[in-house]
């Protein structure tokens, strides 16, 4: 009786009989198929010892919509202020008017997002409770505390042609604190203990701002006259360029951690993503003077950063949910510190003349 | 290890709350680090620390189920499971098991309680047919991290270091932001869906208050759950390894006794004997807060590209 076992391939050294059924077999058939029986090990995956294959981490909270929404509108919002102001400033008013609107819109969308997105949203003023430079949340919220009423302002003004010189000063301050907008979620989702996060966050920011560029590109592209669009235009093959290329290195350098990038779901989404930027940088650089093109243009670039986002948003959740991400890269770094260790002993060893007559440690 | 050497050894990640010091204690503190120290070796799997803990601190009922792997039924650590017994079954001699093993020189012989005595079972079937088996059993609880990544991240001050030189969530302040959530390296605070707020061990901070030892340790049977001074408890924890080792079980290391690893040690570690992996542990966990300077720096650089690239888009010939 004790020599079997119950393991992840299923029952291991039972005796005969072991397998004679009681009650309906309709009912015990699904119960075996419920048994944990599989063991992933499939060809080039890595071996790896786990707890039943549960994730060592807690799972991620944040709702998809809320939170990688929230990073597209962000990034939306930042961009198109920095636009916004040089529309401004080189008299552009048709490129400029709708870009502080798209500014103010976004980030009211984000921060209504970011609200629902709190278990006690009533509470959320305790954002503003403290400072932490350790907490990219509590640093982000106040930049949104700052930037959020600039925008606001700069867009009001604008619409309603009430003190327009403040007006152009608030457009002006919100384009300067649009790329901390823009960027700040980089470190917000990177300082995690999420693998496909916490490994990218050198690439992640340029990710991030190079998104936020096309997607305001995108929406001054299918919102102005394309005679005052250039400016959206380069800033959308700009930042479709610096996130392609942004992205190829991070998966690069990243690994086997790199995997959700490219698999399942979240890689579904980074594919679209891909297709969608470039597409639309294309007809920036080759349709942008047709309103047409320019408009249909603009839609793919918007859309492009806000896969992007999900998809890293959801590469993020696939990490997490797995512990090969987690144990793997780990493991490897404890054996690499051992071997490194071992090699130094043996240096020592070597250079020194005559053994020591000391006792090794025992811990 | 003398207090102030460890005060030395790693940059402090708790910066942010105001009050944090490199040896996870605050400056102030009339008191030592107090921890725990979990013996898994002589862990009997009675989850009488689960119980208790929940017990004491009303923690709600969170499902009543088995895994269907194992005697496990709470799965993991969670907002409504503070302390966790994870059960592993493992063809490994059993030997390793038997009772009295590693006791300390000078002890006193084991009890015997007049009980009703009988042969083990397998005793009289020969090895090939007994086969080798063991179960580990450990009970798993919040760190308490010299550097712990949830006080770092938190964005309201919500959780704070305390006296004792633990890491608690204050309820009033929490506003469900679930970032110390996935900040976690070890997968334990967690979000309570009906309430909205994340909940952990707060290494019962209102027993300790009173002079009282954690619900967990004072139920162990075993004293497998040690509760103490964390330099006292390192110590105790450094001889129960070396008196194993010598007994020939190889396999028992200690897990978050080093103030140099990644998290700057824990307040609460372990005594396992196997792979911290084969617990649901990470083998080499590190806060993600010790990367955040070089984030901010890379962040700020691709800010700055944004703006000086933007910029540019208004220069040259204007069509």
């Amino acid at each position: 009786m004790s020599t079997s076992d119950v393991t992840r391939e299923g029952i291991r050294g039972a005796h005969p009989g072991r397998e004679a059924l009681t009650g309906a077999v309709s009912t015990l058939d699904g119960h075996r198929r419920d048994h944990p029986s599989r063991r992933r090990v499939r060809r080039g995956e890595p071996e790896f010892r786990s707890y039943y294959d549960k994730p060592v981490l807690n799972q991620i909270v944040w709702e998809p919509r809320d939170i990688a929404g929230y990073l597209f509108l962000g990034g939306l919002a930042g961009a198109s202020s920095v636009l916004a102001a040089g529309a401004d400033l080189t008299d552009r008013p048709d490129l400029a008017r709708p870009l502080k609107y798209t500014a103010l819109g976004a980030i009211t969308g984000s921060v209504a997002a970011l609200v629902n997105d709190l278990g006690r949203p009533a509470r959320f003023v305790n954002m503003l409770r403290v400072l932490k430079w350790t907490s990219p949340m509590s640093v982000g919220s106040w930049i949104l505390a700052a930037y959020g009423p600039l925008a606001g302002a700069a867009a009001v003004s604008q619409a309603t042609g009430i003190l327009p010189g403040l007006g152009r000063t608030a457009a002006v301050g919100a384009a300067a604190l649009g790329p901390a907008v823009a960027a700040y979620t980089a470190p917000l989702i990177c300082d995690t203990a999420v693998p496909a996060w916490h490994e990218g966050y050198r690439e992640m920011p340029f990710v991030f701002v190079g998104s936020a560029a096309a997607a305001a590109g995108g929406m001054g592209m299918a919102t102005a006259p394309v005679e005052q669009a250039a400016p959206a235009r380069r800033a959308a093959v700009l930042g479709s360029v610096l996130e392609t290329a942004a992205l190829w290195r991070m998966e690069h350098r990243m690994g086997m951690v790199a995997k959700p990038y490219r698999e399942g779901r979240s890689g579904g989404l980074m594919r679209a993503a891909k297709i969608l930027t470039v597409a639309g940088a294309a007809g920036a650089l080759l349709g942008g003077r047709n309103r047409a093109v320019s408009a249909v243009a603009g839609a793919a670039l918007l859309a492009g950063s806000a896969c992007t986002r999900f998809g890293v948003f959801s590469a993020g959740v696939a990490s997490a949910a797995d512990p090969k991400y987690t144990v793997v890269p780990q493991r490897q770094r404890l054996e690499e510190r051992k071997t490194d260790a071992a090699i130094s002993a043996a240096k020592a060893a070597a250079s020194s003349p005559s053994p020591g007559p000391e006792e090794p440690s025992d811990s | 290890m003398a207090l102030d050497e460890r005060r030395a050894a790693a940059p402090g990640t708790d910066s942010g709350s105001g009050v944090g010091t490199p040896d996870g204690m605050p400056a102030d503190s009339p008191h030592p680090r107090m921890g725990f120290f979990t013996d898994t070796s002589v862990c009997i799997g009675c989850k009488a620390c689960e119980v208790a803990c929940k017990e004491w601190n009303a923690v709600p009922e969170d499902g009543l189920n088995f895994t269907a792997m194992s005697f496990d039924n709470s799965g993991g650590l969670g907002a409504d499971t503070w302390r966790h017994v994870a059960f592993i079954e493992q063809r490994a001699s059993v030997g390793v098991q038997e009772s009295g093993v590693g006791r300390p020189d000078g002890a006193a012989a084991p009890v015997d309680l007049g009980m009703p005595s009988f042969d083990k079972p397998g005793d009289a079937a020969g090895a090939d047919e007994r086969g080798e088996f063991r179960w580990l059993m450990s009970s798993d609880v919040c760190k308490h991290c010299t550097h712990a990544a949830c006080l770092d991240v938190c964005p309201t001050g919500a959780l704070f270091r305390t006296e004792f030189g633990t890491v608690v969530v204050q309820e009033d302040i929490c506003n469900g932001c679930g970032y110390c959530v996935p900040a976690c390296p070890y997968g334990v605070i967690d979000k309570r869906e009906d309430d909205g707020r994340v909940w952990k061990c707060t290494l019962c901070y209102d027993r300790l208050g009173e002079g009282l030892e954690p619900a967990c340790a004072k139920a162990c049977p075993t004293d497998s759950i040690q509760f103490g001074e964390l330099d006292e408890l390192r110590a105790r924890a450094d001889e129960r390894v070396r008196h194993l080792h010598e007994a020939g079980i190889d396999s028992a290391r200690l897990y978050g006794r080093d103030p140099d690893d990644g998290v700057g040690g824990d307040g609460a570690f372990f005594l396992l004997l196997d792979e911290p992996e084969v617990y649901g542990l990470p083998p080499d966990p590190v806060v993600t807060t010790r990367d955040l300077p070089s984030m901010w720096r890379h962040a700020g650089a691709a800010a700055a590209v944004l703006l000086a690239g933007i910029t540019a888009t208004f220069l040259g010939r204007r069509r």
